[in-house]
Parts: structure tokens; sequence; C-alpha cells
């Protein structure tokens, strides 16, 4: 008999279900299927204990203490930043700059790289966009008098690349701001291609990497990006610290996003100067736990390894696809070319809440709603799908279960 | 299914084939609630007659609470005074959203197909969806 990969996957998978002590818990009496990763991950115990541990034995404020705790402290802060770095393959540890998520990374962008954008040119995003690569173009847009274009979708979800050729033709667009992977439709965006594209006409290009990140290797040198964004806590560490790469050219150029402490060089009354990055973007005490706690949930990732990853979530998906087909009545939004682990469906007759209700009730979470993508939902005709988004620690056997469970909530309304 | 708690008969048959669903002739109120959250959508056409309300139509576009919430509230508003279903309407959110005991001893005036919704005391995401026709209903009825 021969042994496919995901087999040799799913062997392993108990062992790895076993290290997210929340995915033993019941909810309404029944064994938890959590099906929302996308919107955040569980987190295993190394990371809950690395975090606590260091709480509990090696804890004071950074930079600042000129005493053994703090230095402790900040080693283990700036040793996460060089891990971050590594994972992303930056040319430079001070490329990464710790934000509290995706969204304050894209603000800080927005906010700081974009007062260096002239009145008149363009900022181009997609359809696709979540609200957090949207609303901030917006913002500058009607603070800065600068133009914000939007590249269409095809039906199948894919981004048109003619269109967003064409909308770069004039070369007026000064900066790029797209998902490398959809929270909605699971798309994965060309990225190589996208960045040519950009620099042809010399355009910088920001990815939003929130969701691509956790189900990929990405190597920000290779792709030759500009800026990439992700989030800490749908990679399987904390809430509440986010990372922002870009080159460090860029940064030296851009002004502070916020000022305090810890971004300076020195404060006289009459002037400030800014610290050398990443500092300068750092104003504050940073969340020096939850950057130790990504740097852990990180190590965690790579022992397990960006190829078993994709191919334990490319059998889930193929999986799911065949099995949710079969359900009467369900349609699958989109079906782009290449797709990660996040799957978008409606029901004819059931609204995505009652189905997110419904499956609650027998343990399962699902997402339902617009998943912060208005435009997105608009563009597809809809007002909201659920959503079932798949992680290392997810299994057949719970897509299997998701699915009788929809063919008995149908029968329920039908 | 275990959920007939909250998703029981009278919901699920009126949210399948809602019997007040349409636009009143020469209605004399209009009001809209809308739910940004999902999209869900009720629209209102009420004809008042003397601070009485005569008929109550309804067009949701939305999930199944929300379109029994809005048709058994069709149904609970007619015939009554328009002070009448001002009041329903508080002590229905207030049966909702205050998960006391009082509820349980709540005025005989509450409908019992109204109380069919109590369920969602425990479902807190989901309570907005039952509430939902009442703002638009307080809309309806505030302006004239
Ligand atoms: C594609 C995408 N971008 C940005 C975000 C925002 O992430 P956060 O809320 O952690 O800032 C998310 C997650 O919700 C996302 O899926």
């Amino acid at each position: 008999m021969s042994v496919s990969g995901s087999e040799i996957i799913s062997a392993d998978l108990s062992g790895l279900r076993a290290q997210f002590p929340i995915l033993s818990q019941k909810v309404h009496g029944k064994p938890l299927v959590f099906l929302d990763s996308a919107a955040s991950a569980q987190k295993p115990d190394v990371v809950i204990d690395g975090m606590a541990r260091m709480m509990r034995s090696q804890y004071a404020n950074i930079h600042r203490g000129l005493h053994w705790m703090s230095e402790r402290s900040t080693e283990a802060y700036e040793a996460a930043r060089t891990r971050i770095a590594e994972f992303l393959g930056a040319e430079f540890r001070e490329e990464i700059v710790f934000t509290h998520n995706s969204t304050e990374a894209i603000n800080l962008v927005a906010y700081s790289y974009g007062s260096l954008i002239n009145p008149g040119q363009a900022v181009l995003i997609s359809e696709m966009e979540h609200h957090a690569n949207l609303v901030p173009w917006q913002m500058l847009r009607d603070r800065a008098g600068i133009e914000l274009r939007v590249a269409p979708i095809t039906d199948s979800g894919d981004l048109d690349l003619d269109a967003y050729g064409e909308l770069l033709a004039d070369g007026k667009v000064a900066l790029v701001a797209i998902t490398h992977m959809s929270n909605v439709l699971g798309t994965i965006t060309p990225a190589h291609r996208l960045i040519e594209m950009a620099h042809a006409v010399g355009a910088k290009i920001l990815l939003d990497g929130s969701q691509a990140v956790v189900h990929r290797r990405v190597n920000v040198r290779e792709l030759d990006a500009d800026f990439y964004t992700f989030t800490g806590h749908k990679l399987y560490g904390p809430t509440g610290i986010g990372i922002l790469w870009a080159r460090r050219e860029l940064l030296d150029a851009m002004p502070p996003f916020m000022g305090g402490g810890d971004m300076i060089s020195s404060v006289t009354f009459e002037k400030s100067t800014w610290a050398p990055i990443p500092a300068k973007f750092e104003a504050g005490t940073p969340a020096i736990v939850e950057a130790v706690g990504l740097g852990i949930a990180i190590d965690w990732v790579e022992a397990i390894g960006f190829d078993a990853i994709a191919a334990h979530e490319a059998a889930l998906t193929k999986h799911a696809l065949n099995v949710l087909s079969e359900v009467p009545g369900l349609s699958v939004v989109g079906q782009p070319r290449h797709r990660g682990g996040v799957i978008s469906f409606t029901m004819d007759d059931v609204h995505p809440h009652d189905i997110a209700t419904l499956l609650d009730r027998n343990g399962i979470a699902v997402r339902a709603g617009h998943h912060c993508a208005e435009p997105l939902m608009r563009r597809l005709g809809l007002t909201a799908t659920a959503r079932a988004s798949f992680a290392v620690y997810t299994t057949e056997h719970e897509i299997d279960v998701l699915a009788s469970t929809l063919r008995r909530i149908r029968q329920f309304f039908v | 299914m275990d959920e007939n708690s909250l998703y029981n008969t009278i919901i699920v048959n009126r949210s399948r084939a809602p019997l007040h669903a349409g636009v009143v002739e020469r209605a004399t109120r209009l009001g809209q609630g809308t739910n940004p959250l999902c999209g869900d959508r009720v629209r209102l056409s009420v004809r008042t007659e003397k601070e009485e309300i005569e008929n109550l139509l309804h067009e949701t576009r939305g999930c199944a609470i929300c379109i029994a919430s809005t048709d058994l509230m069709a149904e609970a508003v007619t015939g009554r005074t328009v002070a009448d279903a001002l009041d329903l309407a508080r002590q229905f959110t207030d049966m909702l959203e205050n998960g006391s005991s009082m509820v349980e001893t709540a005025d005989a005036a509450m409908p019992d197909a109204l109380r069919a919704f109590l369920p969602l005391r425990t479902h807190r995401s989901r309570l907005r969806c039952a509430t939902l026709p009442w703002t638009a209903l307080e809309e309806a009825l505030d302006h004239d």
C-alpha cells in the first residue's frame, strides 16, 4: 500500500492536536470543532507556557532599565525580532517593526509613507481587500488628495491581471496595497507578478500577508516586495502583536507614526530627533511578552515545516470542496486558481447566521457575516457568507462532521 | 437536532412562509431597520387610523430569526394603539436583553408567540436579529 503525504501528516496530527489544550473543550456538550482559524488561530502549549514563563521569571520593561531583568527582557524581545526577520527572509533585522496587529501596520504605512505620496498620485488596492487594507487608504485619500484605485476581481475570485495592468499604465500609482491571500475567497494572489508589474511602472508595493504567512513560506527578499504585514494571532501566536516589514531605505525615509518614549534620539522643548529604525516606529512600551510569544509560535511552525503544513491544508481543502459540493443547496463562493485553507459558502434557503448558530449548537465554530470585506460581498452580490477555515490541527473528520451537520441543517429548513 | 429550543416550529415556519410579508397600500408610516454587521434589513409599512395600527406588512431580508421576529411582531401589534405597540417594543427588548428572572413572570400582555425568542438570551450575538424589526417599528411610530 502506498502512503500519501497527507496520510503521514494525518498520523502526526493527533500528537499535534494534543498540544492545543483548548481543542479538548466541549461546546454545548459537543466536542469543539474549531473551523474559524482564519479569524484567529488557537495557541499551542509552547506559546502559552513560554509567555507565562517569561512573566514568571524574566520580565521587565525593555531598553530602559540598567538592570539584569530589563537586560534579559530586552534580549528576548530583540531575539524575537531577529527570529521574525529570518522567518520573512528580511535582509536586516532592523526592517522588522513591531506593531499591535496587521491593521496597525497598514495604518502606519498609510500614515507615514502616505505622507510622502504627492497629491495627484494614486494608491491601488483590489476588490478583495479586508477593511484593514481599504479604510486606511480611504482616509489617506480624503486627507491628502490622493486618488484611490480599485483593481477588480474575476467572477471566479482571482485578481483581474489585465485590469490591474491597465490601472498601473499611466504611471500615477505610487503604491500598490494588495492582499497576499483573501480571507473570504481563500485566493492566493500571484505576488511575484503583481510586484513585477508594480515595479515596472515605478510603484512600490505592500502585501497584506495576514492570511498568507499562515499557509506558506514567505520570503520578502525573494519576492522583491517593498512592504509586508502580518498579525501574530493568526499564526498560532498571541493577540496584540503584528509585524511590518519594509525595506530599510523606505523606513529610513519615512516620518514616525506615533510620538513618545523610545522613538527619539534627543528631545528638547524646541525639537526632537528620531531614533534610528526600528525604534523610530515603536513609540511607548511595546507588546514585549507578545513579541516573544510570536517568536515562539514561529519556531513551532517552522519545526512542523511549511511543506507539511501546505500539504496538510491542500489535502483538507480538496476534501472539503468535495464533501461540501455534495451537500444539497450548498454553493462554494469563488473558484480561485490557487487557494489556501479558507472556504466561504452559502446555502439556499438558509441564512449564513442561522447556519453559524445551528453549527454552534453542534459544537462547530465557523464565521458568518461579511468578514470585514463589505465591498467584496457587494461585488459578489451577497450580503453574507458562512466561512470554514482550516489550520494545522484541523482533521478530515472535522470536515465530515461539518458536512453532515450542514445536511441536517438544510433538512431542518426545507 | 437539539436546536429546537431556539429554532422552534413557529420560528422556522414563519421564516419559511411569513404571513405578513408585503407592502401596505396607503401606508401612513414607514420604518426601516438595518444591521450593518450582516446586511439584514427590515422595511415596514404601516397604516394607522386614529392612533390605532390597522395594518402592518414587512419586507425582510435576513436570517430566520429576523424574518420570524418581524412576522410575529406584525401579528402582535396589529390592532394595538401606537402607545401600546411602543410599550410592547420596550418589553420585548427588555425580555431579551435583561436576562432576569422577571422575564418568566413578565407582563401578561406579552403574547406567547413572542416568548418563542426567549432562548436567544443564551445566544447574545443573535439578539439584534430579533430586535431589529422592533427598532424599525419604533422608527415608524415615533416619527409622524
Ligand atoms: C486579509 C486580512 N488582512 C488584515 C486582517 C486584520 O488583522 P488584525 O485584525 O489582526 O489587524 C485580517 C484579519 O482579520 C485579514 O484576514
